[in-house]
Formats: structure tokens, C-alpha cells, sequence
């Protein structure tokens, strides 16, 4: 852990301006930059990724480190930011972390398969109930940042893998592949070494997006029924 | 099923089956203890009954040892596993800002409860399984021949207040462990969010009414002896 001092901070300023501000002052006094990851800054692409005060993406709710003011904390706070420290994340530099394990997670099954040859059926001509496709809705909205894993005592991905299971089990197009898709992605991310969920439901508070335990419910279910089907 | 409950769910799964198994027997045997505080009749008759019919002592009796030995070796090997899983800790970290004590320090509720039962195998089930299977004596009488021996035993065990305050402190740590472990088994098998509120409500209940209960037993017996 390393301190350091920066002034000129509006409560107005989003974290990562702050981290701008102290890396300009780093570089004006010949120091090495802090390297953190970010890239949209609307908490829409899930790149920021520190934990702050011992909270992924710090002390707000529903918010991703880009989106958290200086507001939520006083003057000459001292602030803990560390990178989210899991097995399966590790550290490339300060606080950027390789996510990768996620990618290869969703590339083991968190897509449809779909013939593009000009025959495709045109989505919105299946029905599909409000309560599913608002279900499903929910689950898309995650962005992947990896806070469930940060937060969770166990760094387990049951929330992330949940949710992505989820997006798709509850339409009619991810039906098809629903067996091999649960089955696969959660034999991925067993591999990439994630810790056990116990429940604890840290996940779910921290989540920048709000996604529920209830995806975790229905991924242990679509588990169960895959395994029992095949 | 190949692989079921090797992989992480599985053994979620597994976790809560046997956790499911371990509540309802819970649930039985505190309504024969209560037995024990309104009539030591009923208390010896059916105490016998569960000590000498085949169906419990071969059947139900090893499920249970079974289903003890692998929930609680089942949850060290997780919580190795997940330990594993954040081989560099946090410097800093405000765990009470989203999840509840209880949920976070299963672990340790668990091993004060494994503490227990070792005590609690060596108070009742060794000399139990030494006097019907070792000494041959399935009467279930007293050394007199006047009446069932049960009771007696019971009430005995409460008289030092050094026992009756550890039967306490583990049934604090019981309702601990149960104030998370009864919702999050039904989490894990998949319970919907509608239902789980309902059980959320059902399981705090379980988890104060179980252990205060075996707490209110032994309190009686250790001051009406």
C-alpha cells in the first residue's frame, strides 16, 4: 500500500476524475502514474473495478466507481482503494485486474446459436410474456464488472454466471441450447478456480446494476434440471 | 448426473439436502425432549420406542450420522476451497456494509456446534450405543428394574450448571447458524424469490423458537433437579 496526498478535489468530481487529478500530480512531480482501468465513464462498460473503503466500486449503491461522487466522502478522508483481489482476477498492474476468466466463462455457453443465412425469424415475432421478457431484461443488465466476485467473501461468480444463464433460459431462443449452456458455463467457471457461493447475498447489494440472488436461484435450477435431463 | 455433485452447484446441492435432513431431525428431537418437561412417562415410552426400533437405529440412525459427518466435512472442504479462492486478502474490508454477521461466519457457528456434539455424543450416544450394544441391555430399565431409565439419565446430565451453561452458548450458536443456513438451503435448491420471503419469515422462527426451546429444556431440568 502506498499513500498519497491530493488536493484540489470537488465534491462534485466523479472518483475516477480524482484519480486523474492524482495521477497528473504524480506525473507533474516525475512519479509513476496509478494505473486503474476505465473506459466509458457512464457505468455502462463495467471496465472500473477498485474496491474503496473495503466496497467494490466504494460506499454508494447501484453505482459503478465512474458514477461515485466525491460527495460521498468528507475533506481529508484517507481512502482505501485496492484492486478486486480474487484467484481467478489476478492483478496485472495497481489496480487493473485481468477479467478474462469471465470472457472465457461466456464464451463456454452465454450466447444463442442462430442461422444468419436470411431465413432468421425476426425476434419480435415471438411471443414472449412481460414477466419473462422483463426477467430477462434484468439479468441483461449486467455488465460484468466482477464486483460480485470482489465482494463475496468466497470470490465466488455465481451472480455474473447466474445472471448470464438467466438472460437467456427465460426466452423462447435460449431454450434450445439451455442444457449444454448451463452446464458449460458453469463447468468454465469451476475451472477458472471461483470460490462456492454460500448466500450471503454480499453480491447482490454491491452489483452496480441491482442484478438479484434470484438469477443464482434459477441457474442451481436450470443446473439440476440440465443434469437430469442429459 | 455424472459430475453432479462435483461441481459447485452440486455440492450446493448436496450442502442443503443435507442441511434440509439435519433441521427436520432437529425438529423431532426437540419435540421429544419436550416431552421430557411435560410428562416423563411419554418421555421414557417414546425414548424407548427410538431407541429400540429397527426402522430408527439401522435405518434413520446411520442417514443421520451420514448426513452429520458429511455436512460438516462437506463445509470445511468449501470453506478451504473458498478461502483458496482470494489468496490475497483485502487490507481493507467492510463486509458488515452488505451481508449479515451470521451469513459471513458460518464456519465458526458450525464448529462451535461440532464442539457440541462431540460433548454431546460423549454425555448421551456413547453410553447409549455401550449400554444396548455392548452390554446387551435393550430393556432400556433402570439398574433397580423400577421403571425406564431415560428420564433419569436426562435430568442427571442437567444437574451441573458448567454443562448447562455449554448446552447454552452452543444453542446460541445454533440459532446463529440456522438464522442463515435455513434460508440459504433453500436458496440453493433453487427456491423462487416469492416463496423465499415467506421462508425467510418461517426460518428466523425455526432459528429462535429450536434452539430457545432446547435452551428453556435445559434450564428446567437443571433447576427443578
Amino acid at each position: 500500500m502506498v499513500d498519497y496526498k491530493v488536493t484540489d478535489i470537488s465534491e462534485h468530481m466523479s472518483f475516477l476524475e480524482m484519480m486523474d487529478v492524482l495521477n497528473e500530480q504524480l506525473v507533474n512531480q516525475g512519479e509513476e502514474p496509478v494505473a486503474f482501468d476505465h473506459d466509458c465513464r457512464e457505468g455502462i462498460c463495467g471496465m472500473c473495478s477498485m474496491y474503496i473503503n473495503g466496497e467494490a466500486h466504494g460506499p454508494d449503491r447501484g453505482v459503478t466507481t465512474c458514477q461515485l461522487h466525491m460527495r460521498m466522502f468528507k475533506d481529508g478522508d484517507t481512502i482505501t482503494i485496492e484492486p478486486f483481489r480474487a484467484k481467478a482476477f489476478p492483478v496485472i498492474k495497481d489496480l487493473v485486474v485481468d477479467r478474462s476468466s469471465f470472457d472465457r466463462i461466456q464464451h463456454a455457453g452465454g450466447y444463442i446459436s442462430v442461422n444468419t443465412s436470411g431465413n432468421t425469424q425476426d425476434a419480435n415475432a415471438i411471443p414472449i410474456s412481460k414477466y419473462a421478457a422483463d426477467e430477462a431484461m434484468d439479468a441483461a443488465t449486467c455488465i460484468g464488472c466482477g464486483a460480485c466476485v470482489a465482494s463475496c467473501k468466497n470470490a465466488s461468480a455465481m451472480l455474473f454466471v447466474g445472471a448470464k444463464v438467466s438472460q437467456y433460459a427465460l426466452l423462447p431462443q435460449g431454450r434450445i441450447e439451455a442444457v449444454d449452456r448451463v452446464k458449460n458455463m458453469v463447468a468454465q467457471m469451476d475451472l477458472e478456480g471461483f470460490g462456492n457461493c454460500t448466500n450471503t447475498g454480499a453480491c447482490e447489494i454491491e452489483c452496480p446494476k441491482g442484478i438479484s440472488l434470484e438469477n443464482i436461484a434459477r441457474m442451481n435450477r436450470e443446473y439440476l434440471s440440465a443434469n437430469i435431463k442429459d | 448426473m455424472s459430475g453432479f455433485f462435483k461441481s459447485s452447484i452440486g455440492r450446493k446441492y448436496a450442502m442443503a439436502l443435507s442441511a434440509f435432513f439435519l433441521m427436520i431431525f432437529l425438529l423431532q428431537h426437540f419435540a421429544i425432549n419436550m416431552l421430557s418437561v411435560f410428562s416423563p412417562e411419554a418421555f421414557n415410552e417414546t425414548s424407548h420406542f427410538m431407541g429400540t426400533f429397527w426402522a430408527v437405529q439401522y435405518l434413520l440412525q446411520p442417514v443421520l450420522i451420514f448426513g452429520v459427518i458429511y455436512h460438516f466435512v462437506m463445509g470445511f472442504i468449501l470453506e478451504a476451497r473458498n478461502k483458496g479462492a482470494r489468496v490475497s486478502k483485502y487490507a481493507k474490508n467492510n463486509g458488515a456494509a452488505n451481508s449479515s454477521w451470521m451469513s459471513r461466519n458460518m464456519i465458526y457457528s458450525g464448529l462451535a456446534i461440532l464442539a457440541f456434539l462431540v460433548l454431546h455424543f460423549i454425555d448421551f450416544w456413547i453410553p447409549e450405543i455401550n449400554t444396548k450394544y455392548i452390554q446387551g441391555d435393550m430393556t432400556g430399565l433402570l439398574a433397580d428394574g423400577e421403571g425406564f431409565r431415560y428420564y433419569e439419565e436426562l435430568t442427571h446430565k442437567f444437574v451441573s450448571p458448567l454443562r448447562v451453561g455449554a448446552y447454552v452458548v452452543a444453542f446460541i450458536f445454533l440459532s446463529l447458524h440456522l438464522m442463515h443456513g435455513f434460508s440459504s438451503a433453500f436458496q440453493s435448491v433453487g427456491a423462487t424469490s416469492m416463496r423465499k420471503k415467506k421462508l425467510q419469515t418461517f426460518g428466523k422462527a425455526y432459528a429462535v423458537i429450536i434452539p430457545l426451546g432446547f435452551i428453556i429444556i435445559a434450564l428446567y431440568h437443571h433447576f427443578n433437579h
